[in-house]
């Protein structure tokens, strides 16, 4: 099988005050391609830290990070840029809209950026608004819309331009659970009908629940993983 | 391109964001590119003014005498080359307008009092496009020809010499032989001039009639030719030099009135500085407006970067905010600019400090003087100082790490 993550012996340490906070300790995962997994950890178990360090926007202190077979942990800020651009969709917890900028907009900006052509972009962000419930609203912006229809656009730029891998960093943190549960229908929809690799940093029951395969690490390391289709 | 039209679309939008401080740096910017223009149009009016007026005092553009005459300005020095000689290489060169001219140092009596002078003695007729005299609007009248009797005095002399038209005064100079040459000549006109200074300096004879006064026949201390634009000389000096030899010294206004020449130069510096030295004040708003958008968008410029965006490109789209801003206050600033000078095109009335400004050389009105040259240099300098004091900000943005920005509580 395809491997879209491949994480080896990944340390990631941090200093806090006079403390050293090991965030990754020599964690190694691989994540197959189309995979959904959640990855679970109390706050400050080294989650978001992993996700970082899959998404090129952290680079751990050593070990090697692949996505999609490519060693990424080792390129310029301006090839991970590129990397993040073509290959990674990101949903955040919160402040994941630009406040300048519609729904459509927000959705076609990956698109714009990678240098789509406006008219195929603009059908494309249409089309996925309408599929994560936003008909209507591709003109409003982001301070007009409601958390959860935020977090749809978000989904929807992330999805947009098919990358090949979704991280999302608690992105139910600051919804309701009717609201979270509908994200996370949205996520495995996209991730069934789309094929693209999910990888969602969460200690929300509700989103593990959902999860094909969850991992649990305490302390940066992995103490668990359930491959929960099995169970 | 199509980058180029999301940071722009980016950069517009923020610029919007808190509109009530995008309107007070524009309306900074704005009145700096008003003052900066306005003001220099004021001041190139009036240097303009002080300029021509000194040109028309007597230099000309170019000027034409004895080897010997710039360091002893006196009649031992006459030109080595007759009127009919004159005519012939100078009559068909094209010049705006020519004169030969006798000029020597003298002193003028009246029955109260004398004062020393400069007596020119001229050709009506062709000096008529050179001088600063209105003959039109001079009390009595102007000299009739080269052989009139009378003499043109400035107003200011006149009072001073407490005589008046149809009195008679007595000039004295020197002849060749160093003796007394004098004559008394009847007051036929007073003159006006821009500047006190100018009405007491110079009187006008016939210049014929100056001629036998000093017993020169035919002789005269200098030619002045003037061209087109009293910037650009070098064609009608070019064209005098080619027609004379050794003979003669030949020498452009800047090099004659070193003064004027040099206020020239010093103008244009002045207008840089000033120009600069405004900009400085405006850079500190323009960069505290662009350090606070980039404060405020921290998290926004961390998203950004997480999304794919390069640090070039958030370079890129502060730095495109920023000419946006800089490129809306000179557009209203040239405007309020125009408006603003044009309705005082017909002159400005400064003859409340009139008197101050004779000192000097300037005219009691002011004419604002707007040259595209300056316009265009305020408007570079803000551009290009604002692109350079926007660099430090927008650099700033584009250093941030995606993770630590993300991070920021906002």
């Amino acid at each position: 099988m395809m491997t879209a993550v491949c994480c080896v012996d990944l340390c990631k340490t941090y200093r806090q005050g006079d403390q050293d906070i090991k965030a990754l300790d020599h964690l190694s995962i691989e994540v197959a391609r189309g995979g959904f997994v959640c990855l679970s950890a109390p706050s400050g178990g080294g989650k978001t830290t992993l996700l970082n360090a899959i998404g090129g926007l952290d680079i751990p202190d050593s070990g090697e990070v692949y996505v999609n077979e490519q060693r990424i942990d080792n390129l310029s800020k301006g090839d991970l840029a590129d990397l993040r651009l073509r290959q990674i969709g990101f949903v955040f917890q919160a402040y994941n809209l630009i406040p300048v900028l519609t729904a459509a907009e927000n959705v076609e900006f990956v698109m714009q950026v990678q240098g789509v052509a406006a008219g195929e972009r603009n059908e494309k962000a249409r089309a996925i608004l309408k599929e994560v419930g936003l008909e209507g609203l591709e003109s409003r912006r982001p301070a007009q819309m409601s958390g959860g229809q935020q977090q749809r656009v978000a989904v929807a730029r992330a999805v947009a331009s098919r990358p090949a891998l979704i991280l999302a960093d608690e992105p139910t943190a600051n919804l309701d659970s009717k609201t979270s549960e509908g994200l996370m229908e949205l996520f495995l929809e996209l991730n069934e009908r789309h094929g693209s690799t999910f990888i969602i940093a969460s200690h929300d029951q509700r989103v593990m629940s959902y999860a094909k395969r969850l991992i649990r690490m305490l302390d940066g390391q992995i103490v668990e993983d359930i491959d929960q289709r099995a169970a | 391109m199509r980058l180029f039209m999301v940071l722009f679309q980016l950069a517009w939008r923020n610029l919007w964001r808190n509109h009530r401080r995008t309107i007070v740096m524009l309306s900074a910017i704005s009145v700096g590119v008003w003052a900066m223009i306005f003001m220099t149009a004021l001041t190139r009016g009036m240097v303009d003014q002080m300029i021509v007026d000194g040109i028309k005092a007597l230099p000309g553009h170019v000027q034409m005498h004895h080897p010997n005459y710039p360091d002893d300005p006196s009649i031992n020095n006459p030109l080595p080359i007759s009127d009919d000689e004159l005519e012939e290489r100078f009559g068909d060169a094209g010049f705006l307008a020519w004169a030969s001219r006798v000029k020597v140092p003298a002193v003028i009596t009246s029955e109260r009092d004398s004062r020393g002078i400069t007596l020119l003695g001229i050709d009506p007729a062709a000096e008529r496009d050179l001088t600063f005299v209105n003959y039109e609007q001079v009390d009595g009248r102007f000299l009739a020809d080269e052989n009139d009797n009378g003499i043109v005095i400035g107003r200011k002399l006149a009072a001073s010499l407490e005589t008046q038209i149809g009195k008679r005064v007595v000039v004295m100079s020197q002849d060749p032989d160093n003796d007394i040459a004098d004559r008394g000549f009847r007051v036929v006109g007073l003159y006006e001039a821009s500047t006190g200074a100018v009405e007491e300096a110079y009187a006008f004879v016939g210049k014929r009639t100056a001629q036998k006064m000093l017993r020169i026949e035919g002789g005269t201390s200098e030619v002045v030719f003037v061209g087109d634009d009293y910037r650009d000389v070098d064609s009608v000096y070019e064209s005098v030099v080619a027609a004379v030899d050794k003979t003669v010294v030949v020498n452009r206004w800047y090099d004659v009135d070193t003064y004027l020449g040099t206020m020239m130069n010093v103008m244009d510096g002045f207008v840089l500085v000033w120009v600069v030295v405004i900009f400085l004040a405006l850079s500190f708003g323009l960069v505290n407006t662009l350090v606070m958008a980039v404060f405020e968008r921290v998290r926004e410029i961390g998203l950004m970067l997480a999304l794919g965006m390069k640090p070039a490109s958030i370079l890129g789209q502060i730095i495109i905010e920023s000419m946006l801003l800089l490129a809306l206050g000179l557009a209203i600033g040239d405007a309020l600019a125009f408006a603003s000078i044009v309705p005082l095109s017909g002159g400005i009335d400064i003859s409340f400090v009139g008197e101050g400004m004779e000192m000097f050389g300037a005219a009691s009105v002011l004419y604002p003087k707007l040259y595209m040259n300056d316009i265009v240099l305020a408007n570079v300098v803000v551009l290009v100082l604002g692109f350079l004091a926007s660099l430090s900000p927008a650099w700033r943005a584009s250093r941030y790490e995606p993770v630590e920005a993300l991070a920021k509580v906002g």
